[in-house]
This record gives structure tokens, sequence and C-alpha cells, in this order.
């Protein structure tokens, strides 16, 4: 087995777990850079899978799966946006041309990312597989992931007798993750768009590695790993919903100002608030599970809810814990004399302020 | 189709102001109201009891509790324990949203806060301003995926609320309807967010497919912004029913169809013109001149108090047909037609019973 994408934490937790299956014999884990974590026990192999020498090394290492997962939206340590892009878009390109070069490769599996559906008002509130983009990503990530998926299809074209699995991840979560939206989630105070709720969805990276291991192997009975599945955890959260469980407050912000802040914020190079990801927190996502429960088989343990809830025991509280919040509210609700005209006031009055918080 | 010419805006006027009817049974209501606000409610309240609706009465026992909430909170409490209760109960949804300790589901649904909240907001403007009649409530049923269909006036969506309100506080089993709202309502910011947090979702066949399949009510109205944004003169006459998409979408599901028309709502704002260019400007599909707005500014927004009557009408099924009935474009036609048919003779019969505009 061939694992690319290892010198990120997700990769390195991948590569430690699928060892302990029975079915493993040998795991070759490829990346640029050396890891800071350790891998388990498995062959490390320093290599840029955009050079052609990735040929090589599959090659030589007989790989008869090769799981893909050097598809990612922000830079390991330092790097340009124009290195990921290459990466993403030539990377894919060089590993699927090694694949299709060596006679041993029987599966391949592709990390991508619910990216690829846009986030856009005139979208159906709930993607599946299916569903076109009604407004195409028209750059970063985004764009990177539809165009891997473009060049996989036509791999899948090409080898019929490969069977590919491309898994759309809904954003990822956990305590470990280094995703751009767990650095939005841990700003101390989290600017949000003006008069928008985005609905957002989360899987768990502990189900991430559970279903990269469930995909990159024979798939059991009565299932079938091949196609493209979206993967996320159950139910929806609200923006909102997250920065009250979270504890932080919003500053709500006019679209525009979002914009600005956004590249300001990039050019400073504090965190990597890109467009697509502006867009997200405009108008969300939500992806259909079905393909993934019926077909693919797979349960996550933690749903949207949960993976969130494990993501914020991970985070230093913020600035209005709800613990605190849900205390204060106790003690009105234990004040002696609550005088008839102001509470019912309050809650009627409060929400709407709330929600606009 | 000329057929609405004969009910003009202003005979409607003269008729109820001048000729009494005695003979009618809210005549002596409808007389009283002149004095003002107090009269107007306990008008309500006659109307009310002199309704003939099955499962009328829990409903609105229900109605009159949220209702009195903050009224009772601004004058004197005569109920000590009651009042308790419900200020524990107002302290404890407090806790819950600053929290954040609720559940939406997928389309971004709150039910806590459109029950607590919203509803609550929209139930004045439904009881005391339009007065709202609701009549065959019984043809909607109690679980299970429906698609009701209506017709849509008023040059602002509020008939789309205002049904969703019927439905709620009128139907025995308290039932939710989701609407399918236009693009342009997911696009603004703020109306997206409370449409989304008050159960309406975009209007394409894939939202209203999951929702039928999770047994929910759905709500469409087919003429879109051909309805709502007509002119004045041409109201009470149905516009085309889009591509009929609505129809394929009910026959997939094997949901009945549920025609509904609603009277009073084109009256709200009499749309004189439209400022087409300033429309294109601004980016939206109209943009309504009335005899108020914009020249009395914010003022000319208020709706006029017009008096509405929303029948549910008896259901079409669709669950007889063979799955390829929803591909077969003849079918499709037919079906359209015959809810259109359904509910604008619906809407000439109420036209005809109606007094007069606004009582």
């Amino acid at each position: 087995m061939l694992v690319t994408g290892v010198a990120r934490q997700l990769g390195g937790r991948f590569v430690r777990r699928i060892q302990r299956d029975p079915e493993v014999d040998r795991v070759v884990a490829v990346d640029a850079v050396a890891p800071e974590h350790h891998l388990g026990g498995a062959d490390f192999i320093q290599t840029d899978i955009r050079q052609p020498s990735i040929a090589r090394v599959l090659a030589e290492s007989g790989a008869d799966t090769v799981v893909h997962m050097d598809v990612t939206g922000t830079p390991l340590g330092s790097g340009s946006r124009a290195t990921v892009k290459e990466t993403n878009v030539i990377g894919t390109m060089q590993l699927l041309g090694a694949c299709q070069k060596s006679p041993n490769v029987k599966r391949l599996v592709i990390k991508s990312s619910t990216n690829v559906y846009g986030s856009a008002p005139k979208d159906p509130a709930v993607f599946t597989e299916t569903t076109p983009p009604k407004s195409l990503p028209s750059g970063g990530f985004a764009k990177d992931t539809v165009e891997v998926e473009g060049y996989v299809r036509g791999f899948a074209r090409r080898r019929p007798d490969v069977a590919v699995c491309v898994l759309r991840f809904a954003n990822i979560l956990g305590p470990t993750a280094d995703t751009p939206l767990a650095s939005y989630f841990s700003l101390p105070v989290l600017p949000t768009v003006l008069g928008y709720d985005p609905r957002l969805q989360f899987v768990h990276e502990d189900d991430v590695v559970e279903v990269l291991r469930i995909a990159s192997h024979e798939p059991e009975r009565g299932t079938l790993n091949s196609g493209t599945f979206n993967i996320a955890g159950d139910g929806v959260l609200l923006l909102s919903q997250c920065s009250r469980r979270l504890g932080r407050p919003t500053v709500p912000l006019l679209l525009p100002a979002v914009t600005w802040a956004g590249s300001l914020v990039r050019t400073l190079g504090m965190s990597d608030f890109s467009p697509e990801q502006i867009r997200l927190l405009t108008h969300g996502r939500v992806v259909s599970t079905d393909q993934m429960r019926e077909t693919l088989g797979f349960k996550p343990k933690y749903t949207t809810a949960e993976t969130f809830a494990d993501f914020v025991r991970a985070q230093t509280p913020g600035l209005l814990p709800p613990q605190a919040v849900a205390a204060a509210v106790d003690r009105i609700a234990a004040l002696p004399v609550l005088s008839g005209g102001q509470t019912p006031a309050r809650t009627a009055t409060n929400p709407p302020t709330q929600s606009a918080n | 189709m000329a057929d609405a010419k004969v009910i003009p805006f202003d005979d409607d006027r003269s008729r109820g102001a001048a000729v009494q009817r005695p003979t009618r049974r809210r005549g002596a209501g409808s007389r009283r109201k002149g004095g003002g606000e107090q009269a107007m409610a306990r008008d309500v309240g006659t109307v009310r009891e002199v309704q003939p609706l099955a499962g009328r009465i829990p409903a609105q026992e229900d109605v009159h509790v949220t209702r009195e909430s903050p009224e009772t909170g601004a004058e004197q409490p005569h109920d000590d324990a009651d009042l308790e209760r419900r200020v524990a109960r107002g302290l404890a949804f407090l806790r819950r949203r600053l929290t954040g300790d609720y559940e939406v589901d997928d389309f971004g649904y709150d039910a806590e806060l459109t029950d607590q909240v919203l509803m609550s907001l929209l139930r004045p403007v439904y009881e005391k301003y339009f007065r709202v009649d609701v009549k065959g409530i019984e043809n909607i049923p109690a679980e299970g995926g429906a698609l009701i269909v209506a017709n849509h006036s008023g040059t602002l969506p509020l008939d789309g609320l205002m049904m969703q309100v019927a439905v709620h506080d009128h139907h025995p089993a308290n039932r939710h309807l989701r609407l399918l709202a236009a693009d342009l309502v997911f696009v603004l910011p703020v109306v997206n967010e409370l449409a989304r947090k008050l159960g309406h979702t975009l209007a394409c066949a894939e939202d209203a497919e999951r929702l039928l399949g999770q047994g929910e009510l759905v709500g469409v109205m087919p003429e879109g912004f051909k309805g709502i944004g007509k002119p004045f003169g041409e109201r009470y006459k149905l516009q085309r029913f889009g591509r009929g998409g609505f129809v394929s979408t009910a026959l997939r599901k094997g949901a009945p169809i549920i025609p509904c028309s609603i009277v009073g709502a084109e009256e709200i704002y009499p749309m004189i013109g439209n400022a087409k260019t300033l429309a294109r400007v601004l980016g939206i599909p109209y943009f309504p001149l009335t005899p108020t707005f914009p020249w009395l500014g914010p003022l000319g927004a208020v709706p006029l108090p017009t008096k509405w009557t929303i029948q549910f009408g008896e259901p079409i099924a669709t669950e007889g047909y063979p799955p390829e009935a929803a591909e077969d474009p003849m079918l499709m036609f037919n079906l359209t037609d015959q809810v259109r048919e359904q509910i604008q003779h619906t809407l000439y019969k109420l036209l005809v019973q109606r007094r007069s505009v606004f009582f």
C-alpha cells in the first residue's frame, strides 16, 4: 500500500492505523517533507509527487492500493498557495500517470472534499453525489478538488480494472485537526457575515481514518467501495450555534467588509481566510450521506454535533463560555422577586437580538 | 379569465360600507368595528366562534395561551403560579438559546425558534390585522407528505407566511408547513436566515422531493414572481403555473396535491405601476408602485388591512399513477390545469361570497 501526504496529522494517523490491519503487508509512506510524527514502522520515502520519480517509487514498492491524501487546502508549514495548487493538481496527475503505468495497482482511494459543490444561494439545500453545482468554484482549493476529480474520472475510464473510490469529506474537525475551519474557530472573536447563518456539517478525524480504511480494503459483503461518496456526520449545526457552543462571540460584518478583512488577514499571513471559506461561511453547505450508509456501509461514530463538542473540548475556553452564560441565566432565575413585567419582556426580546449577535 | 373584473375593488368597499346586510352572520361584527381596535378584536372573537371547523377548539386554546403571554406580562399578573411557570419556561428557553443547545434539521429549520418566537410575531398580524378565515383545514392529512399548491399575490410574500400560520394554528396535528421559496429569498441577507429558520427552502425539485420523502407538508406557489408581482388590474387571475414541476415531484413521491386559494392578499399592496428600470438596477424582478409606496416612504410600506380567507380544497390523489407517469408531459399538463382550475374556481366562489375587501 502506498499513501501520500503523510506529513500531515491525518495522513500520519491513517498510516499508523492501517498497519494494524492483517490484510496490509507493507505501507510505503510518501511526502515531500519528512513528517514530525512517527509513522509506526511504515517505510517513509521522501519524494515530491509533483516529480516523475513517484512512478519509480510506485513501481519499486509494487503497491496494489494507492491512497492519495495529498489534496489539501492549506500549505504545510511555510508554502504559498501556488505550491499547494501544484501539489494538488500536478501531483495528482503525476500520481495517476504512475498508477496507469503500474500493472499491480488494483485500488485507488482519493481524499476529496465537499468543496466541489461550491456554496451558492441557488443550490439545493442538500447535495447528493450527483447534484451538479450551480456555480463552479472559481478558484482556490475548491477548484483544485474539481480538477483533481476530473483527472480521477479520466483515470477510471482508462483503467476500468482499478477500483476507484473518491471520498468527499465535509469539514474535518477534531482535537488535532489543522484545517482552515479549525483555525477560524480558534479565533477569539468570530467574524461572520451579517444576515447569514450558514448550515455547517462536520466529520470527525477518527471517522475520516476509519472510512479511508474501509475504502482501501476489499469491500465487505453487500457493500461497494468504489465510486463517489459524501462523508459527513449526521445533523447540521448553524454557525450561530457553533459560536455559542464554543463560547466565542461573533462580530457580524457586511459581506464586502468580510471579503476585505479576509484578504487583509491573508496578506498578513495570520489565518487562511480564503474566498471559498467566506462563501462557505455565507451560504453553508449540507450534503446527503445516504450513499455512504447504504452503499459504502459506513456509519460515522460521531454526529456533527458530537464532532464539534469533541473539538470544543480541545480548545481553550472562549470569552463567553456556555457554562458561564447558563449560570448567569440561572442566577436570574434564582432571583427571589421577579417583577412580572420584566422577565417575559426579556424572553421575548432577547432571542432575536441574540440571533443577530 | 375576464370574470375577475366583475368584482371590482371600489364596488366592494362601497357595498361593505354603505349597505349593511343583517342577514349575513358577520354583519353585526363588521359594523361594530368602526369603533376601534378593541371592537376589532372582539369581532375576531365572534367570527371565530361561528366557524364550523373540525379540530378547531384545541387549536384555539393553544393560540390563546401564546397570544396572551406578552400582554399579561405588561398588565398586572392575576395568576402568580401561572406567571411563574411561564417565566421559568422563558428562562429555560433563553438558557438553551444562549448556549446553543438546540437542534436544526438539514434545511436549517429551527422548530423551537419558529414555535416560540417567530410564530408569536406573525400571529398578531394573522389574527388581528388580516383576520384570516380558514376553511377546509380537514383536507390536510394528519400525517405523511402532501403538497399544498396556492395562488400567489400581494407584492410581498405575506400570503405564504399567513398560510404557514394558518396550517400550524388550525390543523389538529399542528403541522408545520415547509414553504418553497424563490432563490431571491436566499440571496438577501437577514431574509435568508429567517426563511431557513422558519423551515423554508429553495423551490427546486431536489429539496421538494427530499421534504416530501421525509413526510413533510410542503407548500408551493407555482406562479412565482408572475403571480406576486402582477398589476392590480389582474388580481385573482391565476398566472401560468411555471412548468408544472410541482406535479411531477408530487407524482414521484405519491404525495396528494392540495389546492389552496387565498383571498385578500391581492389587495394589501395594490400595485398600480412597476418601475422596471429601478428594479433592474436593484436586481429584483419588479419594483412596485402603489398609491402609497414609495411616496409616503416607510409608512407607504404598511399593507392595507384587508380581510383574508384561506381555503384548502379537496386533495388530488397522485398514488394511482404508474412510476413513469412523472415523465409524461401530457399528464403533467392535465394535472397542472386541473389544480389551476380548481384554485381559480374556488377564488371566484370566495370572491362572490366576500362582502367587502376590508371586512
